[in-house]
Order: structure tokens, then sequence, then C-alpha cells
């Protein structure tokens, strides 16, 4: 608001001072830019970028209820940042990162992304996590012309030329692995259950398609939503003994995850005793993170499908894993969203060098086709849609709260947000 | 119902007998929550909105316990729980104390601001579990024999924990009865509160009697936040997960009587397990909130009034 009421001259002036403070304060900002990449060059939107640092802005919850799930993210992305630095950083310039709190609470989140950008001209911005938050952030980064590196799984039906998603849509993670449970395991019926909000809804509803239409003699028994947060699920376990689905595939998020699973043990279901009934537990919403909380005797060998497990075997995960662990303390354990959260500060760093320029225009045209190597999960490239194109694998929980990778698919999944016949 | 024309008898009856005893322990979870708030609330009638932290804290005791045991005396693992316990209650009971004589003390009847500096006292103490604990969610390592179920034929699980909170809810129902309603503290208390002064007139301390009553109840909670450990997980948010039932099991059931606590935790868990079990979760929950507000329209007191004259 206040930027709108000094005229346009003296904010250059007000500018033009902060940044000889900054450079009197600075040794650094003595000596010129990369000759290669001048600033005027690089930046010509106005963003915080200057000869040798580059400001992005980071916006996770870090208090509230969400807090829980988000720290793995905010630990990623720092990680990556930190990384890079090391590395050289962009062009040149060393990142320099604005930290939010979203707070839990989605008016906040969108009042901090405007703040990121319209404030501290963030020249990208890491964060959100649920859905919730990123629908809530996303008119500011279209109107003020920001870029978001989103990583979540999530429903996909979103395509924004101002986010990048780094974690799967829903397509990507459903299909491949009923296939899987359909032909490895024989599943022929299945029992769907979620929380009630629109991740699971969607998420199931891709499911039920899916098995109805394309898999033969398969059927849905049973779908079943509860509210977030619910901790009794006697009632749904009976009805699901009732009903007797080869593979219960359960989309249950956060602190409920505990319960439902606490739950199933004490009323007899575990993953040895489904086995012999030919019956297979399969997620797509439990990850390593969820799993401390849970503890592995409760969950051991139930089945989740999603794109990173932290006991990959490849190269990039060997070197990930230590070097997040050297950071964050020992016990921490990694999962799905929090290796995608990684991946964005990485992507965001190859396209700028891909487009030779921080504006978020060359940016967004940039984006498709850039690669990244480096990645923890093996491999990832950018879709035109903007999301990822990435493999799905499936992972069996063992006692320890870690997961054995048991099936992979072939090829990378192309994102395929919009699905036709799926809604 | 094709699927149940499918399943045999000998089935229909196992599911029929587990069906039940989930709203048993269900029940057991409502009871627990509402013994503490129906002492502060029912008979002090201070809207207590940082009750479910309290039982954050029970559950906080719990699994620091769990954690201390698991990596100092691994040996103790299959004992430790009462202990457990014992210690939420006493934590609890002592940050009741606290709480009552720097904040509550000064806000008796004046409902409204206590509403207020209770919710806010919920808020810092979130935020404290936060600072101290970390944001994400935690769990008690439980004894072995409070883990799975207890199968006596081949299809019908029982629990163990369900049975585990059934039996402690009893216990503590039995124990707060003899406390307030057989005891000469109970009386004190009960005098107090019907009449302030003349409780005071007679030689009864009635500050004290506040300060351990507010106590007690706070310490329950604390207990049903160990207990909770055995269901569910403990995060800094975990108690207001149940603050929102705990209050309605209280009103529902007539706020000052410990019978109607009973009844309405009993109808209320029977009727939404029921209604789970035939419509799903979230409609269950909306039919039981209606039926609740309906009956609080036809009689307001709740279930059972308590006969005083005013």
């Amino acid at each position: 608001m206040l930027s709108r009421r000094i005229p346009q001259w003296l904010q250059g002036m007000l500018r033009g001072a902060a940044m000889a403070g900054l450079a009197a304060v600075l040794p650094l900002s003595a000596h010129a830019a990369d000759p290669k990449f001048p600033t005027a060059a690089v930046n010509t939107t106005g963003l915080a970028v200057t000869d040798d640092v580059v400001t992005v802005g980071q916006l996770h919850s870090v208090t509230g209820t969400m807090a829980l799930s988000e720290t793995g993210s905010v630990e990623a992305e720092r990680l990556a940042i930190t990384e890079i630095n090391k590395a050289g950083g962009v062009l040149g310039r060393q990142i320099k990162i604005v930290q939010e709190d979203g707070a839990s609470d989605w008016p906040t989140f969108a009042e901090k992304a405007k703040k990121l950008l319209v404030q501290d001209k963030a020249a990208a911005v890491f964060g959100c996590w649920t859905s919730a938050s990123r629908k809530a952030v996303l008119p500011v980064f279209e109107k003020e012309n920001g870029m978001l590196y989103y990583p979540t799984f999530y429903e996909g039906l979103e395509a924004s030329k101002n986010v990048i998603y780094t974690g799967q849509e829903a397509t990507q993670q459903i299909i491949w692995g009923l296939n899987w449970a359909n032909k490895e395991k024989g599943a022929k019926t299945f029992f769907l259950i979620g929380s009630d909000y629109i991740w699971p809804r969607t998420s199931n509803k891709i499911a039920r398609f899916h098995i109805e239409r394309y898999l033969k003699d398969c059927k849905v028994v049973g779908e079943e939503y509860y509210p977030l947060g619910y901790t009794e699920f006697q009632s749904l376990i009976n009805k699901v003994k009732l009903a007797k689905p080869n593979c219960i595939y359960s989309i249950i998020v956060g602190g409920s995850n505990v319960s439902w699973y606490k739950q199933l043990k004490a009323a007899g279901i575990t993953g040895e005793s489904l086995a012999k009934k030919k019956q297979i537990l399969l997620t797509i919403s439990t990850t390593e993170d969820e799993v401390r909380g849970i503890g592995g005797e409760n969950v051991a060998g139930f089945y989740a499908c999603m794109k990173y497990f932290q006991s990959l075997d490849n190269p990039n995960n060997k070197a990930f894993v230590p070097a997040f662990k050297a950071m964050w303390g020992k016990d921490s354990v990694i999962g799905d969203v929090s290796q995608a959260a990684y991946l964005g500060p990485w992507l965001w760093k190859a396209t700028v060098e891909k487009a030779g320029s921080f504006d978020i225009d060359k940016i967004a045209a940039a984006s498709e086709g850039v690669e990244f190597k480096g990645a923890p999960e093996g491999y990832v490239r950018i879709h035109k849609n903007h999301h990822l194109w990435s493999k799905a694998r499936i992972g069996e929980m063992k006692l320890d709260g870690q997961y054995n990778v048991i099936a992979e698919s072939p090829d990378l999944i192309e994102p395929n947000p919009f699905p036709k016949g799926y809604q | 119902m094709p699927l149940i024309l499918a399943t045999s008898f000998a089935e229909l009856k196992d599911i029929f007998l587990m069906q039940g005893f989930a709203g048993f322990s269900l029940f057991a979870v409502f009871l627990l929550m509402a013994l503490g708030l129906a002492i502060i609330f029912g008979q002090m009638k201070v809207i207590n909105m940082a009750h479910g932290e309290f039982l954050t804290v029970g559950a906080y005791v719990t699994v620091f316990l769990s954690h201390m045991v698991v990596n100092h005396a691994p040996k103790l693992l299959p004992y430790y729980f009462p202990a457990a316990i014992v210690c939420a209650f006493v934590v609890a009971f002592i940050l009741g104390y606290i709480v009552e004589i720097g904040l509550v003390k000064y806000l008796y009847n004046r409902p409204l601001d206590t509403l207020l500096a209770t919710w806010g006292l919920s808020m810092i103490l979130q935020q404290a579990c936060r600072s101290l604990f970390g944001a994400r969610e935690d769990t008690a390592t439980l004894p072995e024999w409070m883990m799975g179920s207890w199968s006596p034929s081949e299809g019908l699980d029982i629990p163990i924990n369900g049975m585990f909170l059934l039996a402690l809810a009893i216990v503590m129902v039995l124990l707060v009865y003899a406390l307030m309603y057989r005891s000469r503290w109970g009386l004190k208390v009960r005098a107090t509160m019907q009449n302030r002064a003349m409780a005071g007139a007679v030689g009864i301390n009635t500050k004290r009697v506040d300060r351990v009553t507010f106590a007690l109840g706070c310490g329950l909670a604390g207990i049903a936040g160990a207990a909770f450990t055995t269901i569910g997980s403990v995060s800094p948010s975990a108690g207001s997960l149940y603050i929102v039932d705990t209050f309605i099991v209280v009103v529902f059931g007539g706020a000052a009587s410990l019978l109607g606590t009973v009844l309405s935790a009993f109808t209320i868990a029977q009727s939404q397990s029921i209604l789970e079990f035939f419509l799903t979760g979230v409609l269950a929950k909306i039919f039981v909130l209606v039926g609740v507000i309906i009956l609080l329209m036809i009689r307001p007191q709740g279930l059972i009034a308590s006969k005083v004259r005013r």
C-alpha cells in the first residue's frame, strides 16, 4: 500500500540510497557483477537482484497445525539453497532467503505472499504445502507476476504460468500404483478411504474412474471420508472387515494417520494378517515423515505409492541423505514432499541459467525441458504444463520406519493435471 | 445391501460385537475427556477453553517418559505406563494450580472474560509445546501388552487399547464420584459452589477449595491425555481436536451432574458409532450434532438437571 502513495521518482531515489548504503556496508559489493551477466541485463523488472545477491522468499507454516508437515520442506529448501550458494550461487549471485510464516492460515499465506513479492521483490518463492494455501496465494502470484515452487503431491486440475509444481499431480501417483496392485497383487476389489477435503476426494474420484473403467473385472466396494484430525476409526475398520476388499486404498492425512494405523493394528489388521488373506493396504499419503509419528511397528507390511523414498538406491540420494542429516540432525527423516521441496531451488537455478535472466516471464518460458540430473529421486524434467516428469515407486513399510522400494515405473510418467474423462 | 447377504451369520455376529465395542471405546474416550471439564465447567462454571491443552500436556508427559524409558531403561517398558498416567496427572495438576492462582482466580463470575482469557492461554500453551517439543507429531512407544487385539475366536478382534481405555474410564468415574459425593472434601467443594458466602461463613477456606478443584479438573485432563497416546498421536494442537466434543458432552449431560456426563457420553458415543457404521463418518457427525441441538432446544438444562433452588 505504501509503495502506491510514494511517487515513482522518489521510490527510485530511495532505492538508490538504500543500495548505496548497502554497498558501503558490504565490502563484497564493491567488485562488479559477473561481467557476462550484468545486473541491468538479467533483471529488467526490478526484482531484488543486485550485483552479487539475489533475494528469494520462503513461505511455509512454521507455527500452527500444518507446521508438523511443512518443517521438512523448509529444511530441504534451506539445504538446497546452502548447497547452491557453496557452489557459486545463481549467475554468480549468492541467494539470500527472506522467510515468512504462513501460520497454517490461508489468508495469512496470501498476505505474506504479497509482502514477499511487492515489498521484498523476491525473485522466486519456495513455499506452500496444502492445496488450500496454494489456492490462496495463486491470485497474488498471477497478479504480481511472481514465481512459486510448490512441493506437495496434489490433486491436479491446475496449471499456472507462475507456479512450478515439483510434487506429483494425482494421475502420476494413482494410476500406475493401482495398475501395480491389480497386476502384481491380483487386487480386484478396492475400498477407498480418505480425509474429507479436496485432495483425497479428487484423488479417489480419479482412482474410482480408473478402477471401474480401465481395470478388468475390478470394482470399488466402498468409499469413505472422515474429517481432518479425526481419531476414531473403529466403525470404519469394521466396515472394511465386512467388505473384505483386496486392496484398502488409503488417503488419510496428518494426525489422523496415527490413529488410523494404531487402530488397524489394534483390530488385528497388520501387513502380515492382510498378506494371509491376499489383501493389501496401499496409501498415497503416508511418507517417512508420518511414519515417524505412527511408529513402524504399526505399519510394517503396508505399501505406499509415491515418487521418492529415503531408502532409494542411487548415487544422488546417497549424497543427499547424509547432507540432509548433517544439516538437520542424524535422526531426521526425509519424506516425498521434502525431496520435492529440495528440487525447487535447483530447478529454479537451472531455469535462470538457461534463460540467462531472472525475469519471471523469461523463466516461465524457459522452464519447459529444464532437467535436474542431481535429483535424489533420480532424474526430473519440467513439462510444458509446469509439472515434472517423474517415476512412481512402491515402497513396503518396514519396522524401522523406512520403506523397501519393491517396484518402480519403467519410464518417467507424463504429468497430466487435466485428465480427460477422469473428472 | 448385497454385501451383507453374502456374509455368513457367524461373521455378522462378530462384526456386530466388534461394532458394539467400538461404541464402548468411543464412550470411554468421551468420558475421560469430559470428566475434568465436568468439574471445572459443571461445578465451578469456568469456561476453560484451555482444557484441551492440559490434555496435550498430559500426553507430552507420557511421550517424554516413554522416550526416557526406551533410551535409558528399556527393561521397564512393560511397566512404565501406569507411572506415566500418575506423572501426567501430577504435572497437569500443578500447571492447573498455577493457572488458577495466576489467571482464573481473577475471573470468577465473569464467564465471557474467562472464555477469552483461557482461549489466549490455550494459544500460549500450544505455541509453548511447539517450541519445546517441536511441531512434528510424536508418539509414545507402548508396552507390547497394550498393542494388538484380544481374539477369543477367529474373526473377532477386540482392541486391547480400547479395553484399557474403558477400564480406566470406569475407574476414574468411580474415583471422582467417591471424591465429590462421598468424601468430606467433596462436600466442601459442593458447598462452596452452591453458596460461597455461606460456605465461607461455616469456616471453609473457599479460595483453597477453588484452587484444588480447578487443579483437579486439569489433572483429570492430563490423565485423559496420557490415555489417548494409546489411540492417537501427540502434537501441540492435539488437545484442540477434543475440546469441542468435550464441551458438547458436558453441556448435553446437564452441566452440574456427574451421572448426566456419563449418560451423555454414552448416548453420543453409541449413536455416533452406530451411525458411522451405516452412514459415513462425516454424515454421522452431522446427525449427532443435529440431534444434540434438537434435544438441547427441548431440554436446555441437559439430560439430567441438578435440583438446586435459585
